[in-house]
């Protein structure tokens, strides 16, 4: 019995791995180096939803219904966010990176996995507060249509803002949060003039080339998912991405410490994840 | 029935524990010698916003280290590695740890079942899977996972728990090994490695 467990875990790993090549020779989207333990669990969540009998099946479903790879495409892209998450970083950033973003003359910011937008706007608050924003082009990117179409938007449920709101103010909010929405009976919609510095973009991570020359990248929760060869890759992008001595700013579970990449940046705060990229 | 650990030897345990769990984890864990040979990984539910204290707190009471779990850290011997506050933990087949934002899973983040199956994932029948008290029915499917792939259940006896929902669920769920109160539990770990 123990030998058929293993031989099935075998197969589904084998399954797993064509599926995913499947995905990327047919659609162009690679999760090829995606965390094997991550995939596996929303795979098989979607083949029981999907009522799929095993991975062969969803690999033969997945070729010849695109609307089937939307919906994993959905479900491999998590979107979990919210304005000033971790705020006590975004007091941070706001005390110590700003002052020094402001010695340039033009500051180029590049929010990579964007996600539904919540941070970006984070961003643009706070840069407006420091009285940076009209000096900076951000650059908001996913590779997730809808994720991003959502951030475009700006708009985000009602019951979310109370947690918006202390968030804000424990990341030093100068102003009162209101100022920059409106709310409806179910809903805040951002102010249209926060948006007017943010470029949001589809773009992936995995196979789109870098952006250059910015000052500040801001990658948040989105290499927890990939494995340690796609993370040093994604580093050397960010690497290449950003001017000498510009800032890296990763989650708060993330670091540089255990890549070969982390010798080409000296953490700011080791704590807080925030790294400045070599001379 | 004869010592499974004769027969199997199991390179990793993992730990549920909801409400209760801190005290549950300051009786076990001690008892658990400096060498202990094989990592353990604990779900342990509580505040999002809670911090390393709970790692910090019971490493000064342990022989073993005790420290939260990082990301792409490889889960090593002689080890307790706790789930961080609001990210899921699983582990992946090199025996490494991975996190993830996944939305909660029937309420929970990190979630048991989460780590519990990814973990049975990982090593099959050598893995001993022990869900202690707790308020609601997380760990019940993941033991029932460890059970299926050969591994070894155990759960804290319902009378002994300072909330008797999650170890009953486990009961029900799971074909279970060994259901012992927790002053037995540290004791029933520490045996299964002696010489």
């Amino acid at each position: 019995m123990i030998d058929t467990t293993s031989d099935h875990k075998e197969v589904e790993d084998l399954e797993i791995a064509l599926l995913l090549e499947g995905m990327f020779k047919r659609y162009g989207y690679d999760f090829r180096d995606y965390s094997l333990a991550h995939l596996r669990r929303r795979l098989r969540h979607r083949m029981e939803s999907s009522s799929l009998p095993d991975m062969g099946a969803m690999l033969h479903r997945v070729l010849r219904d695109r609307n089937f790879f939307e919906l994993l495409l959905r479900d491999l892209s998590i979107n979990v966010t919210e304005m000033f998450r971790d705020p006590d970083i975004y007091l941070r950033i706001r005390t110590e990176v700003v002052s020094r973003l402001k010695t340039y003359p033009f500051v180029k910011i590049w929010h990579a996995g964007c996600a539904t937008g919540e941070e970006v706007y984070s961003m643009a608050i706070l840069l407006h507060e420091e009285e940076l924003l009209e000096r900076c082009q951000i650059y908001a990117t996913d590779f997730n249509q809808l994720a991003l179409k959502k951030a475009k938007e700006g708009i985000y449920a009602l019951d979310q803002i109370r947690q918006f709101t202390t968030n804000y103010q424990k990341g030093g909010g100068r102003e009162s949060f209101s100022d920059y929405y409106t709310a409806d009976d179910h809903s805040v919609i951002l102010k249209n003039w926060l948006k007017k510095r943010i470029v949001f973009a589809d773009h992936n991570l995995v196979t789109d080339s870098v952006f250059s020359e910015m000052q500040l990248v801001v990658c948040r929760n989105v290499l927890i998912y990939f494995n340690r060869d796609l993370q040093n890759r994604i580093f050397q992008t960010f690497y290449e991405s950003l001017c000498p001595g510009g800032f890296l700013w990763l989650g708060s579970k993330e670091s540089l410490r255990l890549s070969p990449m982390g010798k080409r940046f000296d953490p700011l705060f080791a704590d807080e994840k925030i790294y400045k990229r070599e001379l | 029935m004869t010592s499974p650990a004769k027969r199997v030897p199991y390179e990793a345990v993992v730990i549920g524990v909801s409400a209760g769990g801190l005290h549950a984890l300051r009786v076990i864990l001690p008892r658990l010698p400096k060498n202990f040979p094989v990592p353990v990984v604990v779900v342990q539910h509580r505040g999002s916003e809670s911090d390393g204290f709970f790692a910090q707190y019971l490493d000064q009471r342990c022989a073993v280290q005790v420290k939260e779990a990082e990301e792409k850290e490889t889960a090593a011997p002689g080890t307790v590695y706790l789930a961080p506050a609001n990210y899921h933990l699983l582990l992946e087949d090199d025996r490494t740890f991975s996190l993830t934002l996944e939305s909660r899973v029937r309420f929970a983040r990190p979630s048991i079942d989460v780590l519990f199956e990814s973990a049975a994932d990982v090593y099959g029948s050598r893995l001993i899977g022990i869900v202690l008290t707790g308020a609601n029915d997380d760990g019940s499917r993941g033991l029932a996972a460890i059970k299926k792939r050969g591994g070894l259940a155990v759960v804290q006896s319902p009378d002994d728990a300072e909330v008797d929902t999650m170890p009953k669920a486990a009961l029900q769920a799971a074909k279970v090994d060994f259901v012992l109160p927790l002053a037995a539990i540290g004791q029933f770990l520490a045996n299964l490695y002696k010489e």
